[in-house]
C-alpha cells in the first residue's frame, strides 16, 4: 500500500521546549488513523504541522511523496482538508457561505464559483446534515452544528485526506455519534483517508483502524488498534491502571477506569 | 451571487449620483438644473457644438471649477476610506479597525506640521508640498509600522496593531513638540488634523483618480482571500489562501491608499470605520460584495457630509471631520448597542 501522507523526522520546539522529538509515521491511502496520548503528548502540535499551519524545525511532510509545504498552497487545500477544533470569523457569515469557501482552492482570483461550485457545497451540506442551516449564521449555531458546518467545508475540498482535530471534544454523545458516524461512512463509501486527533481513547479505539500513540512528543506504539490499547501500554503512557472490557462483536476493548 | 453584486452595487449608484447630486446643487449659490444639465450638454464631444450657450459664464465658473471637482475629490476620498477601512476590519479580524490605526494618519499629520513650521513654499518643483509631505509621511510611517511588527518574516495582527498605536503616538508626541517649542501653526494644524475638502488642490485630482482606482482595482482581486482570511489565518491556510504574502501586499495596498486621501483631505475620520460597518449591515459581509458597495456608499457619504459642512454655518465652513463624526458617532454607538 502506498502512503498517502508521510510524516518524517519531525522536531518541533516551542523555544527550548522540544514537543516533538524525531517523529516519523505514515498512513497509507483509505486509512482511518488516530493519533493518542496525554495532554502534552505533542499530539496537537503534530496535526498542526501536518496541516501546515506549524512549520517543522525539522524533518518533512510528504503528500504523495512530496513535501507540503513546498507544493502550490492551492493544490495541497485541493487535496488535504483540515477540519479546526472551533472556529468563528468576526463577521456573520452564512453556513452556506462558509461550506462555499472550502471551493476556494479551485477558484481563480478573476472569476466567480460556478454552477458546479454550487452544487459540490449544496452536497457537501447534505452529506454533513446542515442543508437545513443554510442561511443561518454561524454564531446562532450550537456547537455540533457548526463542527459539522466545519466538516462540509472540508468536504466542498473534495479531499484525498482528512485531518481533523478533536472533532467531538465538547459534544453530547448523540453529536459525537452523528459525527463519527459521518466520518466513518466518509472513510468507507468516499475512500477517503482519515487522520483524527482526539483525548478520548474509546472513541479512537471504536472508529479507528490504526491508532499512533503518543508520549513525551515521541510515538510510543503505532500499529492496529487492538494492538495498541492493552493494559500495559496504557499504564506505561498515562500511568494509570485501568480495566478493559471487551463486548461481543467488538474489535478493541473499552478502556475503563 | 454576481446577481447580489450587481444589486448592491445598483443600489450604491443610485445613492453616489443622489449624493453627488446634491453636492453640485446645494451650496451658498444655487446652480439652475437647465444651466447645469446644458452646460454638461455642451462639453460632450460633437454634440456640445449645438447647445446655445444660454447660462452666465459664473455659472460655468462655480460649476467646473469648484463644485465638480470638489464633489469628484470627496467621492474618491470617501471610496477610498471607506474601502481602506473595511479590508483592514476583515485583515485585522477587528470590527474597531480603521485605515488610520495603523500609523499613516499620525505620519502624514507629521509631514504636514514640518511643511507648516519649516514655511516650506507651497510649491516645491510645481509639486504642492502638503500634500507631497502628507503622502510621504504616511509612507515613512506605514515602512516604521511593517518594520516593527515583522517577526520571522510574519506579520502577526497583534504586533501589527501595537506598532501601530505606539507610531501614532510617537508622532502625535512629536507634533505637539514642534507646535509647543515653535509657538505656531496650531491652528493650521488642527484644521488639516479634522480634514477639509476645502483647501483641496485640484491639479492632482487626476493622480488621486487615477491612483485610487488602481489600488481598489488590486484590492478587488483579493476580495475572497479577504472573506477566507477574516475566518482566520489557519483556517486560510487550510484553504489554500498564502495569508502571509496577501496580509503584506493588502498592508502595502490600503496604506498607499490611505494616504493617497489623506495627502489632499486631511484626517477625515468616522468614514474609514462606520461605512463598512453599515455596507456589512446592508449587504452581508462576503467582500466581493462589501468592499465595491462600501466604496459607493463612502463616496455618497462623504459628499453628503461635504455639504452640510458647506452649508450648516455658511459662510463658515466647519470642517468635514467634525460632521462626519457628528453624523456617524451616534450611528455607531447605535449599532454598537444594536449587537448586544
Amino acid at each position: 500500500m502506498t502512503a498517502a501522507l508521510e510524516a518524517k523526522n519531525i522536531i518541533f520546539g516551542y523555544g527550548e521546549k522540544k514537543v516533538l522529538k524525531n517523529v516519523s509515521f505514515s498512513v497509507a491511502e483509505k486509512d482511518f488513523t488516530g493519533i493518542i496520548g496525554p495532554n502534552g503528548s505533542g499530539k496537537s502540535t503534530l496535526l498542526k504541522i501536518l496541516s501546515r499551519s506549524l512549520q517543522p524545525g525539522s524533518g518533512s511532510v510528504l503528500f504523495n511523496g512530496k513535501d507540503i509545504f513546498k507544493l502550490d498552497t492551492k493544490l495541497v487545500a485541493s487535496k488535504i482538508a483540515i477540519v479546526p477544533q472551533e472556529e468563528l470569523s468576526i463577521f456573520p457569515f452564512t453556513v452556506f457561505e462558509t461550506v462555499l469557501m472550502g471551493r476556494a482552492p479551485y477558484i481563480s482570483r478573476f472569476s466567480w464559483e460556478s454552477r458546479e461550485d454550487i452544487s459540490i457545497a449544496e452536497s457537501a451540506m447534505k452529506l454533513a446534515d446542515v442543508k437545513h442551516l443554510r442561511d443561518r449564521n454561524l454564531d446562532e449555531l450550537s456547537g455540533g452544528e457548526r463542527q459539522r458546518v466545519l466538516i462540509a467545508r472540508a468536504l466542498a475540498q473534495m479531499p484525498k485526506i482528512l485531518l481533523l482535530d478533536e472533532p467531538t471534544s465538547h459534544l453530547d454523545i448523540n453529536h459525537q455519534f452523528d459525527i463519527l458516524e459521518l466520518i466513518r461512512k466518509l472513510n468507507e463509501n468516499a475512500g477517503i483517508t482519515v487522520l483524527m486527533v482526539s483525548h478520548d481513547i474509546n472513541i479512537a479505539a471504536k472508529y479507528c483502524k490504526e491508532l499512533v500513540m503518543l508520549k513525551d512528543g515521541k510515538i510510543f506504539k503505532h500499529g492496529p488498534s487492538c494492538e495498541v490499547i492493552t493494559k500495559e501500554i496504557i499504564k506505561q503512557v498515562y500511568g494509570v491502571d485501568v480495566r478493559l472490557v471487551k463486548f461481543p462483536g467488538a474489535k478493541t476493548p473499552a478502556v475503563l477506569i | 451571487m454576481k446577481a447580489r453584486v450587481i444589486k448592491y452595487i445598483s443600489l450604491g449608484l443610485v445613492f453616489m449620483l443622489g449624493c453627488a447630486a446634491a453636492g453640485i446643487f446645494i451650496g451658498s449659490v444655487g446652480l439652475p438644473a437647465k444651466d447645469v444639465f446644458n452646460i454638461f450638454l455642451s462639453k460632450v464631444p460633437l454634440l456640445g457644438g449645438h447647445i446655445p450657450h444660454t447660462w452666465q459664464s459664473g455659472v460655468e465658473d462655480i460649476l467646473l471649477k469648484l463644485r465638480l471637482p470638489r464633489v469628484i475629490l470627496g467621492l474618491f476620498v470617501g471610496a477610498s476610506l471607506a474601502v481602506a477601512g473595511a479590508v483592514f476590519q476583515g485583515l485585522l479580524r477587528n470590527p474597531l479597525a480603521e485605515p488610520y490605526l495603523l500609523g499613516i494618519s499620525s505620519g502624514a499629520a507629521l509631514g504636514t506640521a514640518l511643511v507648516v513650521l519649516l514655511n516650506i513654499p507651497f510649491y516645491l518643483l510645481f509639486i504642492p508640498s502638503i500634500p507631497l509631505a502628507a503622502f510621504c509621511g504616511g509612507l515613512v510611517s506605514m515602512f516604521l509600522v511593517y518594520a516593527l511588527a515583522r517577526t520571522k518574516g510574519k506579520l502577526p495582527v497583534q504586533t501589527l496593531l501595537l506598532s501601530g498605536v505606539v507610531i501614532n503616538f510617537s508622532f502625535s508626541a512629536i507634533i505637539m513638540l514642534f507646535i509647543t517649542v515653535s509657538n505656531k501653526g496650531l491652528a493650521e494644524i488642527t484644521f488639516w488634523m479634522l480634514g477639509s475638502l476645502n483647501n483641496a488642490n485640484f491639479a492632482l485630482l487626476p493622480y488621486i483618480i487615477g491612483g485610487c482606482t488602481l489600488i481598489m482595482g488590486i484590492i478587488y482581486l483579493f476580495a475572497n482571500d479577504l472573506n477566507v482570511i477574516s475566518m482566520g489565518e489557519e483556517t486560510a491556510v487550510y484553504l489554500g489562501v498564502a495569508a502571509e504574502k496577501v496580509k503584506k501586499l493588502m498592508f502595502v495596498l490600503t496604506s498607499l491608499l490611505t494616504g493617497l486621501a489623506v495627502s489632499v483631505s486631511g484626517l477625515i475620520g468616522f468614514v474609514g470605520l462606520i461605512v463598512p460597518h453599515i455596507a456589512r449591515l446592508i449587504a452581508g459581509p462576503d467582500h466581493r460584495v462589501l468592499l465595491p458597495f462600501a466604496a459607493l456608499l463612502g463616496a455618497g457619504f462623504l459628499v453628503l457630509a461635504d455639504v452640510l459642512c458647506r452649508t450648516l454655518f455658511s459662510p463658515v465652513e466647519i470642517p468635514i471631520g467634525v460632521v462626519t463624526a457628528i453624523l456617524g458617532g451616534p450611528f455607531f454607538l447605535y449599532l454598537l448597542k444594536r449587537k448586544k
